[in-house]
């Protein structure tokens, strides 16, 4: 039987940050067993677990997050299904759309969503080597681009054809980190000055420290619900009113073109077009803004913008009491990135907000958000929108 | 080792430019593709071998500070996207230039350089690198 909404009935996550003292299945047992324990169910009810992870293989040398997560958990004597999703730092929200598929399917009424990274396990730069492998490892890294460098290189051409100054992108950093002060679990709690964002150390020119995320652990997690399992056990939830994925090239060099992402375009369309709502509905947007210049170039691809005029928002508009806050959470500059875990936080951050818990950083009247989430240089992103009555 | 076979099996490309071409919509592409994304099954056993004459222009470029750890000793260095003349972009670094001269647009073309090493007795990896024309 086909189930015709799908809810978000529970949410939980770790501390964002560098956690020495935290193992990889720490992290996602601490947020998988918060969810649960939010959602108000018993680890007996789930039905299947979606792990949802980047790096772990090659970063912490496990494989098997599934049963990892499923074991830890203590579940594993229930043997549920337990499967890890893998779609780079769009872990996460692809993770959370199979979990919405297999509920709507009808074939489920109850499954968890645990994202995790644990990324302080490697010491130094070695872990950029290994974030490099989101890019193509054999024509863009083997030559020594890193996604901090390939985002850089899109944004002198941005800044160039639509002669946008850096400060536009340093304030969506300033924005991040003003919110992140507000949020218990954010990587950093600092506010910094624009001037600070403008004058930090190169990173990959014209890209500084301050305009791009940090290497964070933290996991998180969510629990879905059919409609029929609602009303049957007199839940309420979040509804997700539209999921969509879409896909690009993988190397940058290969797209259309370097500042449009043509994947975070077509699934914010597909989202909007399925869920009947328009643009100026969104109470907030959760951007995956890993650099600076990707937070511009995604509020004009999911359409809040014309294409370079995105710095028109970022003076007042995306402030949390402006027209369109952005990213209420810190977003992935100042809550943080551990990227499996990053797109299941849009879900944490968004579950709070439509239900008034986000405390100091609550946006007033907040009744629908938008949620996207990216894969290194754009080549996957999720676009969900959740909230409603 | 199975790094040496991963490196050997692209050294035609990466020494020689070597392309492909669709037979069906000329397009021509590098690296090589087995299937046209444009053509898809019409390309199928018309994708033909060409020489790349490693001549282009920069369409935007980044200088690197912070790098994997097999890059340490270029940094800064210089990382763009090459327009060739034939079509595709490809990414690559920019050498022999003083950081202040290169701008987007500029002409370039391709150097046969060494690209990194395996350790100091492990294999050299060579490739292609670009300096202004």
């Amino acid at each position: 039987m086909l189930s015709e909404n799908v809810f978000v009935i529970g949410a939980g996550e770790t501390k964002y940050g560098e956690l020495w003292e935290k193992s990889l299945r720490d992290l996602a047992v601490e947020a998988g067993l918060k969810a649960i324990e939010n959602a108000g169910i018993y680890s007996r009810d789930v039905q299947i677990l979606y792990g949802s992870n980047s790096l772990a293989g090659i970063i912490n040398g496990q494989e098997n997050i599934g049963s990892l997560i499923a074991d830890f958990s203590g579940i594993a004597s229930g043997n549920i299904p337990a499967v890890r999703i893998e779609a780079s730092s769009a872990s996460g929200g692809a993770a959370v759309r199979e979990a919405y598929l297999a509920i709507k399917s009808g074939e489920y009424d109850v499954a968890v969503v645990g994202g995790v990274e644990k990324m302080t396990d490697i010491f130094g730069n070695e872990v950029l080597d290994m974030m490099s492998s989101l890019l193509d490892r054999e024509w863009e890294a083997f030559f020594g681009a890193t996604p901090a460098a390939l985002a850089a290189i899109s944004a002198r051409k941005y800044m160039k054809d639509f002669n946008v100054k850096k400060e536009a992108l340093a304030m969506m950093s300033v924005n991040d980190h003003a919110n992140a002060s507000l949020n218990p679990n954010s990587h950093f709690k600092n506010k910094i000055t624009l001037d600070q964002a403008l004058n930090a150390t190169s990173v990959a020119e014209p890209l500084n420290l301050m305009d791009c995320s940090p290497v964070t652990d933290g996991a998180s997690a969510i629990v879905l619900a059919s409609e029929r399992y609602l009303k049957k056990n007199k839940l309420n939830g979040m509804r997700i009113l539209a999921s969509a994925i879409s896909q690009d090239y993988l190397a940058l060099h290969s797209r259309n073109s370097i500042y449009t992402l043509d994947s975070t375009r077509i699934a914010a369309d597909e989202a909007f077009k399925r869920s009947g709502l328009k643009r100026e509905d969104m109470s907030f947007v959760e951007l995956h803004d890993s650099y600076s210049i990707y937070g511009l170039m995604e509020l004009e691809d999911l359409g809040f913008a014309k294409k370079g005029e995105a710095d028109r928002l970022v003076e007042e508009d995306i402030k949390l009491g402006g027209r369109l806050p952005v990213n209420p959470s810190g977003g992935l500059k100042a809550k943080g990135n551990p990227l499996g875990a990053t797109g299941v936080g849009q879900f944490v951050e968004a579950f709070l907000q439509l239900n008034g818990k986000a405390d100091k950083r609550q946006i007033k009247d907040a009744r629908y958000g938008l949620l996207q989430n990216m894969a290194g240089t754009g080549s996957t992103s999720v676009v969900h929108i959740v909230g409603g009555d | 080792m199975g790094e040496l076979s991963r490196i050997w099996r692209e050294s035609e490309h990466r020494y020689r430019l070597m392309g492909n071409r669709c037979g069906n919509c000329n397009q021509v592409f590098f690296p090589i593709r087995d299937v046209c994304p444009h053509c898809h099954r019409e390309s199928i056993g018309k994708m033909k071998p060409v020489e790349l004459s490693g001549r282009g222009e920069i369409v935007s470029f980044t200088i690197v500070h912070d790098t994997p750890p097999s890059f340490v000793r270029q940094r800064p260095y210089a990382l763009a996207l090459i327009k060739l003349d034939e079509g595709p972009v490809l990414t690559g670094q920019i050498v022999d230039a003083e950081n202040d001269s290169i701008e987007m647009g500029k002409r370039v073309r391709s150097v046969f350089r060494k690209i990194g090493e395996d350790g100091k007795s492990g294999i050299i990896q060579y490739g292609y690198k670009f300096v202004l024309e």
